[in-house]
């Protein structure tokens, strides 16, 4: 019984040994002591089968790629836009240095990219404006059908490149047809897809950038994913939720 | 709003901490889907105040947020649960032997680990998990939780004994079944 003060105290200095928090003094102290206690020594065995317990058992949570993914999105959409005057103004020695000439041309080159992300999100406010208007009646499909070998053969003729045409119906995603609609002043194809009562329009072009992963972004509501793959470019949008939306665009990737 | 560069560098010091981070919001909200929206938000804040971060420990940095994050959000949408206090001693007299829990102990599987973690109270749960699967120092766990690092040890200290008694428990549920 006399024990058990000094006990307690080293039931709690168990801990510091146990986590190696101690410091030398202490811990050789207590290592003194853990010569002596057979409760103590006995309850640092079963503290250390404990933790290889809890640290065998698989118990770490792990994140998904599509949570990274989301959060990448998050980010870029979260930085500010380098802006045009930053970057002519940056440019000006170089106008100083070499010839007018020279400038306009650098300018010309790197003028996409400066404007890169801006027009992405025109696009993608063009995008949704088409999906809005695919949603009045009858605006749907130029041609209506689940069949992947009807679909595909209409575009032929239309189009000076072959979109990818699938059906997904066994996952979930079945294929309703297909339409023309004008993006960015180009005829493209757009591909309707069902997911339970919602429609999902993917547009394909022929890509002017390298491939790029998968990118979310939302506007008015509706989800939209973006990404380059194979040398064409890909947006699906939907007011199906986020993740949906993403399964989607995955199944389209492999 | 930070710009390409500070992107890089915190794609480069913080995004690496994204199993960590999830791993907490898992644990302490307990649902997947849950986490995955907690950690995202949590990254979207971190993201916003990068430039007040100088330097130092990222991973306890980030878990700070997380932490709050997940906290706000249980206030929110479970306030049940996250006013469960630490200092709720349930079996403070300590007189029950040693025995039974050691017992219980070296008999745990995954899924009664897994059950009785999940059941203790949240200020318990998220001490173990960072010691025990996170591996942070003390000093970590007092800059995440705010817990005084004085009290790391006996706070866990408890939260293990309390582990250890939900085993114990379980495993008396699971005799009092199979007769």
């Amino acid at each position: 019984m006399a024990v058990e003060p000094v006990c307690r105290q080293t039931n709690l200095l168990l801990h510091g040994y146990l986590d190696n928090e101690l410091d030398a003094a202490r811990a050789a102290e207590f290592e003194q002591h853990l010569a002596q206690c057979r409760e103590c020594a006995g309850q640092l065995a079963a503290q250390r089968s404990l933790r290889s317990a809890l640290r065998e058992s698989n118990l770490y949570a792990k994140a998904s790629p599509a949570l990274a993914r989301r959060i990448r999105s998050d980010l870029r959409e979260d930085t500010e836009k380098p802006s045009l005057l930053a970057n002519l103004a940056s440019w000006r020695w170089l106008a100083a240095a070499a010839s007018t000439a020279l400038v306009f041309f650098a300018l010309w080159r790197v003028a996409p990219q400066l404007f890169g992300p801006s027009q992405e999100q025109t696009l993608a406010a063009e995008i949704v404006d088409s999906h809005v208007r695919s949603m009045f009646p009858g605006h749907l499909t130029d041609v209506a059908s689940t069949d992947q070998h009807t679909v595909k053969p209409w575009f032929d003729g239309k189009l000076d490149f072959a979109p990818p045409v699938r059906d997904f119906s066994e996952a979930g995603y079945p294929l309703m047809g297909g339409r023309l609609d004008v993006l960015d002043g180009k005829t493209v194809p757009a591909l309707i897809y069902g997911r339970r009562k919602h429609v999902i329009n993917l547009y394909v072009w022929p890509a002017r950038l390298a491939d790029s992963p998968q990118a979310s972004v939302s506007r008015q509501g509706f989800n939209l994913v973006h990404w380059i793959r194979g040398g064409m470019e890909f947006w699906a949008v939907s007011d199906v939720s986020r993740e949906d939306l993403e399964q989607f665009a995955t199944m389209l990737e492999q | 709003m930070p710009n390409s560069e500070e992107r890089a560098r915190f794609e480069q010091v913080v995004l690496p901490h994204l199993h960590a981070a999830y791993n907490l919001a898992r644990w302490l909200v307990r649902r997947e889907q849950d986490a995955e929206d907690i950690v995202q938000e949590a990254y979207l804040r971190a993201y916003r105040f990068f430039s007040g971060f100088h330097g130092g420990d990222a991973r306890a940095w980030l878990l700070q947020i997380v932490r709050n994050t997940s906290y706000t959000w249980l206030q929110r949408n479970r306030p049940q649960e996250s006013t469960a206090e630490f200092d709720e001693e349930v079996h403070s007299g300590s007189q029950t032997p040693v025995n039974p829990e050691t017992l219980a102990i070296e008999s745990a599987n995954r899924e009664r680990l897994n059950r009785a973690l999940e059941e203790l109270p949240p200020n318990f749960r998220e001490v173990l998990v960072l010691r025990e699967l996170e591996g942070c120092s003390y000093k970590e766990i007092a800059e995440i939780t705010g817990i005084p690092i004085g009290t790391v040890m006996s706070s866990l200290a408890r939260a293990r004994r309390r582990l250890a008694l939900a085993l114990a428990g379980e495993s008396k549920q699971e005799a009092a079944h199979g007769s």
